[in-house]
């Protein structure tokens, strides 16, 4: 009778789980692309794991389920590693869980779920259950806008800085014209003036002496 | 009173850093690596030299010798050769105002690009998420992240050129600040353009080397050079090679624009001229080829970075859908597996078989861009893969701007210098005056190319604003200088000024070579736009992710035609206006 009833179970379990059965998920892990040399091999311990954290997940979803470990049943399992899993309802006979309940659950403990695998949504995939993607933090102030303020600053500071520094410029050139202008206005002082430039204002030693107009004592014939 | 003397640069090295400044732009990097690689790749560079001697060289010597003596602008320039010809000044001051209206907007991109790349991750490595967060935005999806950032978050474009948009308020923020930055370095002329000048023509090379540097020790970047420098000789039998090689140096120098011989007539009168037209213009062709060699070694990186995620990608979906262990499927053995698999599953297979791309380097390899395309999403994606892609990102985009406003000083040079030589306008106002005039003018113009359909119309102005009349522009020049102002007369001015007349190279490239040239030019690009009937232009689709052809509506036709007409007509109607103003003064005269 035992041998019966186990196999009637095996039978029973064997028609809830099977690939894109009512209330089924695919699972898809990806442990040697996560973890690289670290990976660990997939055997019936990490299985077991597996289907514990499952029982938990339902469990803290609804405070009414109290799923057992061996409500849940695995099957299908590739060398990729993927299998199909189903969690069966102890109260009612023969049936599963429905599905929106059992995606709900792990979504609320997905991060419970990956951290015990050392994994994350990328390596672990259940195949029908999206997951939200997490949203880049964006400052109150756009990064942009702050270098673009800073740069602004300095760019009008130094226009500023060129037109005072040019109207002063201007001021003191129209100061020293009219002084010039006033200075030739006066007839009385005779104001030597060669080619219009006042001989003041030339800096005579600066000069050059063109050697060819250079008084030359030798040039006259002596008497 | 003492007659205010010209502004001269403080030496002449100043004049060589602005020439180069000037010369040395955008066209260098994004245009040139995309004619070496559709034109036969190292083969190019027989074309490209042969025009540099034939065309560059004389034609920019000509135009530093005629700014140098003359002394002026090129409105003043053109009147002293002959009264009839300064039509010639004023199409070329016509086209410089058209060239910066829309130039700085490339600026304000750089700019744009420049804010967004103190952040991690880079804006442009990842698509941003859509509204419920459950994916990624589905623009970005079906294109990828660098192209949704600039079609998308610079330009905001719109599907067509009619629906015209908004003005994108942060891309007003950056052009203000572009021109901001030019009448900065413009603000007090010689004194301030010499000085700005030595850091925007050194710069671009240090982040070219660096760039080189970094380029070459790229994983694929041996790739790339092999793949685009292995010339490819039967192309140089396509005529579209050697017309390309001559257009690229002559809008590579920047003839025509008066931008060099406003340079020049801050010379001092004893300035080989010579000697900077050959330095100038040796240096800019080997800042193309150098410029090249950077961007192949990019393209490689990309190129090798794409065919191996796509290798990746193919790996996972034959390993997800046929559940195989993991590793079981590497790159090497991807084509026996297929085979393999195909012949086990052959129904699952043939399900997945959609999905199934061949990934191949040269194909990745083949993909061809230029212009703003090269420049902003291409090595965009390419620096989002490398290391410490801020610190890339920066430095690339302070390069731009360095190009961008060195050729900006160039062009404002080129309008301003006419503004304060004619002594109707300087008289009345300072120079400080006359520049922010032209600044806030062109920036408020510019406008239009900050809003939604602003790309289309920058793209327009970009093709043909200046391309035809600029052909005219110096073939018009050559043969007053040659013929007109006479070559004697021309050999003897230089032999003032430099000391030796030019030997009969010279001679023969003016009077013959460089006319011939430019004349097939200009008589190729004309029958290419009259055969070519309907003119049409690249949209984005944003339902598609791409770019689609479109035709032109009628009044971006007009507007084309009245670019081309407003610099070309001021040619003959400058000499027309003489004609008129000297009959009156000779009947005036008769009359007393």
């Amino acid at each position: 009778v035992l041998l019966l009833s186990l196999s009637v179970v095996a039978i029973a379990h064997a028609e809830l789980c099977k690939p894109d059965a009512q209330n089924a998920f695919k699972v898809r892990l990806s442990i040697k692309t996560a973890l690289g040399d670290n990976a660990y091999a997939w055997d019936a311990n990490e299985e077991y794991l597996f289907k514990a954290m499952v029982a938990f997940s339902m469990r803290r979803y609804s405070s009414k389920r109290t799923t057992q470990i061996s409500n849940v049943l695995l099957c299908n399992v590739t060398g990729r590693v993927s299998f199909w899993f189903v969690v069966t309802d102890s109260s009612k006979n023969v049936t599963t869980v429905p599905g929106s309940e059992i995606e709900a659950a792990i979504r609320m403990n997905r991060n419970r779920i990956n951290s015990a695998f050392l994994l994350s949504d990328k390596t672990l995939q259940f195949l029908k259950i999206t997951s939200t993607l997490s949203p880049p933090v964006e400052p109150s102030t756009p990064a942009w806008l702050i270098v673009f303020g800073v740069v602004l600053c300095l760019i009008v500071a130094g226009i500023v800085f060129l037109i005072v520094g040019g109207i002063r410029q201007h001021k003191k050139k129209n100061k020293e014209s009219a002084e010039r202008e006033s200075l030739e206005e006066k007839d009385e002082v005779t104001v030597t003036a060669e080619n219009g430039i006042a001989c003041e204002s030339l800096d005579l030693k600066a000069g050059h002496i063109n050697g060819v107009f250079a008084a030359d004592d030798e040039r006259f014939t002596s008497l | 009173a003492m007659e205010k003397s010209r502004p001269l640069w403080d030496n002449p090295l100043q004049f060589i850093f602005a020439c180069i400044s000037y010369a040395v732009g955008l066209g260098n990097v994004w245009r040139f690596p995309y004619l070496c690689q559709m034109y036969g790749g190292g083969g190019f560079l027989i074309p490209y030299l042969i025009m540099l001697v034939a065309e560059g060289m004389p034609l920019l010597y000509l135009e530093l010798a005629v700014g140098q003596r003359m002394r002026q602008g090129s409105i003043g320039a053109w009147k002293i050769i002959s009264p009839y010809l300064c039509g010639v000044g004023v199409a070329s001051v016509v086209v410089s105002f058209f060239l910066s209206m829309y130039y700085n907007v490339i600026n304000a991109w750089a700019f744009w690009y420049l804010f967004h790349s103190f952040q991690d991750p880079l804006p442009w490595a990842t698509c941003p998420l859509n509204i419920n967060h459950t994916g990624y935005e589905e623009e970005c999806e079906k294109t990828s992240s660098t192209q949704y950032f600039w079609y998308r978050q610079t330009l905001n474009i719109s599907p067509s050129l009619e629906t015209s948009g908004s003005v994108q308020w942060e891309q007003a923020l950056c052009l203000t600040l572009a021109w901001l930055v030019v009448y900065l370095c413009i603000l007090r002329g010689t004194q301030s353009t010499g000085k700005v000048v030595y850091v925007t023509a050194s710069l671009p090379y240090c982040v070219l080397i660096i760039y080189l540097i970094r380029g070459l020790t790229l994983h694929g970047a041996l790739n790339g050079l092999i793949y685009m420098f292995t010339p490819k000789l039967e192309q140089l039998s396509n005529p579209k090679a050697w017309i390309s090689a001559a257009t690229q140096i002559f809008f590579s120098l920047g003839l025509g624009f008066g931008s060099l011989i406003a340079f020049a007539s801050y010379n001092e009168p004893s300035n080989n001229c010579e000697r900077h037209a050959v330095i100038v213009s040796l240096i800019n062709s080997t800042t193309s080829i150098f410029a090249s060699i950077v961007t192949f070694s990019i393209y490689g990186f990309k190129a090798t970075f794409n065919y191996e995620s796509c290798i990746s990608k193919m790996i996972l979906l034959l390993m997800n859908a046929f559940d195989l262990e993991e590793g079981s499927l590497t790159a090497d053995n991807l084509s026996e597996m297929k085979d393999y698999l195909m012949a086990t599953h052959p129904r699952e297979y043939a399900q997945l078989l959609p999905q199934l791309k061949n990934c191949s380097l040269e194909a990745e390899l083949d993909t061809a861009v230029q212009g703003t395309g090269l420049a902003f999403i291409v090595y965009s994606e390419a620096i989002k893969n490398m290391e410490v892609p801020q610190l890339y990102s920066v430095l690339y985009f302070v390069m731009l701007l360095m190009l961008g406003i060195g050729s900006m000083l160039g062009n404002t040079a080129a309008i301003l210098t006419p503004l304060t030589d004619s002594k109707a306008i300087a008289a009345r106002f300072p120079k400080e005056v006359i520049s922010g005039a032209v600044c806030f003018f062109n920036c408020v113009i510019g406008l239009i190319f900050t809003m939604e359909a602003g790309n289309y119309w920058f793209d327009i102005f970009n093709d043909y604003a200046a391309t035809l009349s600029l052909l005219l522009i110096v073939l018009v020049e050559t043969i007053a200088v040659c013929y007109i102002y006479g070559i004697r007369r021309f050999e003897k001015d230089l032999h003032t000024m430099i000391g030796h007349k030019p030997n009969w190279y010279w001679k023969i490239m003016w009077t013959f070579a460089s006319p011939l040239l430019i004349i097939s030019l200009f008589i190729f690009y004309l029958s290419d736009y009259i055969l070519t009937g309907a003119l049409q232009y690249q949209a984005w689709d944003a339902t598609q992710g791409q770019l689609v052809t479109k035709d032109y509506p009628s009044y971006a036709l007009a507007l084309i035609g009245l670019l081309v007409a407003a610099s070309t007509m001021c040619i003959p109607l400058g000499a027309l206006v003489t004609f008129i103003r000297k009959r009156l003064e000779r009947e005036s005269v008769s009359t007393i």
